[in-house]
Formats: structure tokens, C-alpha cells, sequence
């Protein structure tokens, strides 16, 4: 069933590039609705769900750890990288 | 906003039981998902030029969408070896959302339940609120990157602005790149966590 899913995109990408001369421009709105749609339909399910109702603010203080130790932790890794190459970078920049 | 008060707008359907059952047992939110994956597929193969503008790019930058992901990942699992009761591979699927709530979390609630797709929603927009309110800061500690890591896959469209008017214009061409290489591995690394 997943990957069902990855098919799905693999699929899209495929007549999308069959269809590059043409831009589809209706696409993002269209991408935004159904964005729209799958979320409402997540927030029912949640709502629904009285377990995670109860549970919502210990939900959210993980969802908050593992945001913040994500973003930190790309945030120094990015730094890393900064540290190794900003030379470079400045001078070339002028 | 407009997106997550469709959530809250579903939520308190939910809550009061204003919704038909059988609507929720016959697995609609798959086949929508389907259609999105699928949409979001032509999207990225209709867009051709995004190849021609990476060309520009400053080749020792071609790595920054990697050092994201893997410095996501060791922050992440830092952070799942505190919470005793998810495992890592659950916390590695959250994280691998970098910001992108409305896929990763649609996507995670398929896979694994909807307790561990609402964690995944909410850690990815506070993801992109963390990077949106703090990327001065971010700036003036860590370098001209790391607002850009920070981001995730949002550095093309929401945290774009933020990005450039902190980093420097001379950021763009980099911001949308991780961007959209980030954006593009979020629905292959967050299956791959799942399936773990």
C-alpha cells in the first residue's frame, strides 16, 4: 500500500515531463485544494480519535521536541558546513 | 493558516460527531491521497526550467540538502532517545517531514495511525514557525546556511521570503535548490521510516 503511493507520484512525474511544452498552470491550485480536503479529512479523524483528544497536549509537547531537536540539529550541521566553506564562498563573491 | 484551520474545522466535526462513520471506515483519505501524490508528480515532472536554474548554482552548495537530512536525523534521534515510548524509527519518520506537515502527516497517518500523524503535523509547522521567527538568529550564530537547513523543504515557497531577506538575495538560486531536492526525497524517506 505504500508504495502504491511513490507510484502514484512516479506516474505523475512521468506525464508531467510527456507534457513540459504545455505548462499546466491550474496545478498548484488544484494541489492546494486537495491539500486542503486531506487535512479537514485528518482533523475529523483526530477529532474522532477521543484517545489523542485527551492526549493532545502531550502530543504536541513530542511534536515540539522533535522539532526543535530536527531543526537544531540541521541548523549545526549547516553551520559545519558554513565553517568549511565560507571562504571560499566570500571570495568568490567578491 | 488557511491550512490548519481546514484541521481544526475537521477536528471539531470530529469532536461532535457531525460526520457520517461509514465515510471514515471506506478509506477516502487513501484514495485522495493517491490523487495528490499523483498531482504533485506532474507538478515536479511539468517543471522543466527548475533544472536550467540549478545549473547556476555554486557547486560546493550541492551538498546543503544533504547536510539538512542527516542533520535532521541525528537531532531527531537525540530527541527519540528521550522519549522512551516512540521508537526511533517513528521519530525519523516525523522528522523526515522537514517542515513539509500537510504530506508528511497525511502520509504517516496512512502508514502508522493517526496519533503519530498528528505529532507529525504539528512538529512540521513548528518547524516552519521556528525557522520563520528565528532565522535573524539562526544568521548571526550559524552562518548564512543555516536559516536554509532550517527550512528544510519549505526554503521554496513559504520560508523563501524569510531566507532571502536574511541570507542575501545571493541565497535564492541555493534556497529554492534544497528546497526542492528536500521536498522531492519527504514522501520516499517518511515511507521508508514507516515500513521499518
Amino acid at each position: 500500500m505504500m508504495f502504491v503511493v511513490i507510484f502514484c507520484m512516479l506516474g505523475g512525474a512521468a506525464i508531467g515531463y510527456l507534457f513540459r511544452r504545455r505548462k499546466i498552470l491550474f496545478i498548484h491550485r488544484f494541489i492546494l485544494i486537495v491539500v486542503w480536503l486531506l487535512l479537514f479529512l485528518l482533523g475529523i479523524e483526530v477529532g474522532a480519535n477521543e484517545m489523542i483528544i485527551r492526549q493532545f497536549g502531550n502530543l504536541g509537547f513530542e511534536a515540539f521536541l522533535l522539532a526543535a531537536g530536527g531543526t537544531l540539529g540541521s541548523v549545526l550541521a549547516a553551520w559545519l558546513l558554513w565553517l568549511v566553506i565560507r571562504n571560499k564562498i566570500l571570495s568568490s563573491e567578491g | 493558516m488557511i491550512i490548519l484551520s481546514f484541521f481544526v474545522m475537521g477536528l471539531l466535526l470530529g469532536v461532535f460527531r457531525c460526520f457520517p462513520r461509514e465515510l471514515q471506515d471506506c478509506n477516502i483519505s487513501f484514495y485522495v491521497l493517491c490523487l495528490l501524490m499523483f498531482l504533485v508528480g506532474i507538478s515536479i515532472g511539468n517543471d522543466s526550467s527548475m533544472f536550467q536554474r540549478f545549473s547556476r548554482l555554486n557547486t560546493r552548495l550541492i551538498f546543503l540538502p544533504l547536510i539538512t537530512i542527516v542533520g535532521t536525523w541525528l537531532g531527531v534521534i537525540a530527541v527519540g532517545l528521550l522519549l522512551k515510548d516512540r521508537s526511533i524509527t517513528d521519530c525519523l519518520a516525523v522528522g523526515s517531514g522537514f517542515g513539509y506537515y500537510s504530506l508528511s502527516s497525511i502520509l504517516i497517518t496512512q502508514y502508522k495511525g493517526v496519533e503519530l500523524g498528528t505529532i507529525a503535523l504539528l512538529s512540521n509547522i513548528m518547524r516552519e514557525v521556528i525557522t520563520l521567527l528565528f532565522a535573524p538568529w539562526m544568521l548571526k550564530f550559524f552562518g548564512r546556511l543555516a536559516p536554509i537547513s532550517a527550512g528544510g523543504a519549505t526554503t521554496m515557497d513559504t520560508t523563501f521570503p524569510v531566507i532571502v531577506h536574511n541570507s542575501g538575495k545571493d541565497y535564492a538560486i541555493v534556497s529554492v535548490y534544497h528546497g526542492f531536492i528536500v521536498d522531492f526525497t519527504v514522501p520516499f524517506l517518511v515511507t521508508f521510516f514507516c515500513s521499518l
